[in-house]
């Protein structure tokens, strides 16, 4: 499984890192990308296929089984599942109950689907790095593909696009209820006169600012950075295969102390997202603060 | 790790997911628990009642064993008066009877005794007329002398 004879540890790494993307390249027109430079040629008018289907897979496992749970709840004794589901609400509602202050029945199931969701696509990160990538690259090798050049990155979170794109949705909510509940008078008399008075508005204006737009950027970047850094670790750990014995046990004893430690983070960063989303829409809620 | 179209189909992603959690996860879980939480409250406050029901039921049987244990207690206390009442009647019945007996007795003594001694005057009287009538060897005129002889018979 480990870097082929063929691959550099620099190429097994730059491989690991590209999205399968499809787009229209400037040269070679429609089509996969077959190089991370490919892939960047692309611009803008491309997708991540492999981002899209894991985290559209995932997000459909998660409302699949919940629907199924909750199409036979009971409010009498529950079953297995149905205990497992009831934990994870009841955990979700009572964070959206402590940090939520204001009436919105959004909130509980946005902050359940964060949760849910970001934690399946970070759970992708404990499948070993290599076996689906490997496989599907077994896979478009049949239909005349070079493995080499087929890419596949399981892990949605640890594409920005991914975390973007949630904490833009997140940052679109935060904008909406801001200007709904305090109306664009009191929204922008929050943005400029405070927390220094009438006098002080261009550093109020910068203040509070950058302090909203930091909300999408770090919602964005540190879900990203923390799963990347994740996968990177365990490519890196991944290199270690297919040296001499020692590299190999030593490969394998590290590998599961560092997947036994990202059960850790995976969790933590689906919950961190979850919260700090319940929390920037509590306080677009609130008139002041 | 280039930010491209799929930053934009992430979000419609994500809003289409959420929306369908909002319309048809969240609901029916959240009013399950909400039904349970109810349906438990209730089942407590049952119990309570029935906490102090039997509280209740308690007390109020120590009083009925009380009142009935008192009522006992009385209709014995009647039962032994009256039975007192019983044998002292018996005994005053009893007493009243004997006296009767003995009064009877005394009166059929009395009457008997009359009767021998009537018997016995007679006797005596005629023995008496047959000793004159020997004494005197004559005849006495019964009729003439009837006076005599009764006074006689009366001093015996």
């Amino acid at each position: 499984m480990a870097a082929s004879e063929t691959l550099t540890s620099q190429a097994y790494i730059q491989h690991h890192l590209t999205n399968l993307t499809l787009g229209v390249h400037p040269e070679h027109g429609f089509g996969f990308a077959h190089s991370s430079a490919e892939a960047a040629e692309m611009g803008f008018w491309a997708i991540n296929v492999d981002t899209m289907f894991f985290s559209i897979l995932l997000g459909y496992l998660f409302i699949w089984f919940f629907r199924r749970v909750a199409e036979q709840m009971t409010a009498g004794v529950p079953g297995g599942a149905q205990n497992f589901v009831e934990w994870i609400v009841d955990f979700v509602e009572e964070n959206v109950r402590g940090s939520f202050t204001a009436k919105n029945p959004m909130v509980g199931p946005l902050a359940l689907t964060i949760f849910a969701w970001v934690f399946l696509m970070n759970l992708m990160d404990l499948i070993p790095v290599d076996l689906l990538p490997y496989l599907f690259g077994q896979l478009m090798s049949v239909f005349g593909a070079d493995p080499h050049h087929v890419f596949l990155r399981v892990v949605p979170t640890t594409d920005p696009n991914a975390t973007f794109g949630m904490a833009l949705v997140v940052f679109g909510l935060v904008l909406y209820y801001s200007f709904k509940m305090k109306g664009v008078g009191g929204f922008a008399a929050e943005l400029t006169m405070q927390p220094f008075g009438k006098w002080g508005m261009p550093a109020n204006l910068l203040l509070e600012g950058i302090s909203l737009l930091s909300k999408p950027l770090s919602l964005a970047l540190r879900l990203f950075g923390n799963m990347y850094a994740g996968e990177m670790i365990f490519i890196l750990i991944a290199l270690l295969y297919g040296g001499s014995m020692v590299l190999n046990v030593t490969g394998g004893l590290l590998q599961f102390v560092w997947a036994v430690f990202h059960i850790l983070i995976i969790t933590l960063q689906a919950f961190i997202f979850m919260v700090l989303t319940i929390v920037y829409l509590d306080m677009a809620h609130q008139e002041h603060h | 790790m280039n930010i491209n179209l799929t930053l934009f189909a992430q979000m419609i992603a994500f809003a289409v997911f959420v929306g369908f959690c909002m319309k048809f996860v969240w609901p029916p879980i959240v009013k399950a628990l909400a039904e349970r939480k109810a349906k438990i409250a209730e089942g407590l406050a049952a119990a309570e009642r029935g906490h102090q029901e039997k509280a209740l039921g308690e007390q109020r049987a120590l009083v009925l064993i009380k009142d009935a244990k008192a009522a006992a207690a009385d209709i014995v206390a009647q039962a032994q008066k009256r039975a007192t009442e019983i044998v002292e009647e018996a005994k005053a019945d009893a007493r009243s009877e004997s006296g009767r007996v003995v009064a009877a007795a005394q009166a059929e003594i009395d009457r008997e005794t009359n009767r021998a001694r009537e018997e016995l005057r007679e006797r005596v009287a005629a023995l008496a007329v047959a000793a004159a009538e020997k004494i005197l060897r004559k005849e006495i005129d019964i009729k003439a002398h009837q006076g005599l002889v009764d006074s006689f018979a009366k001093q015996l």
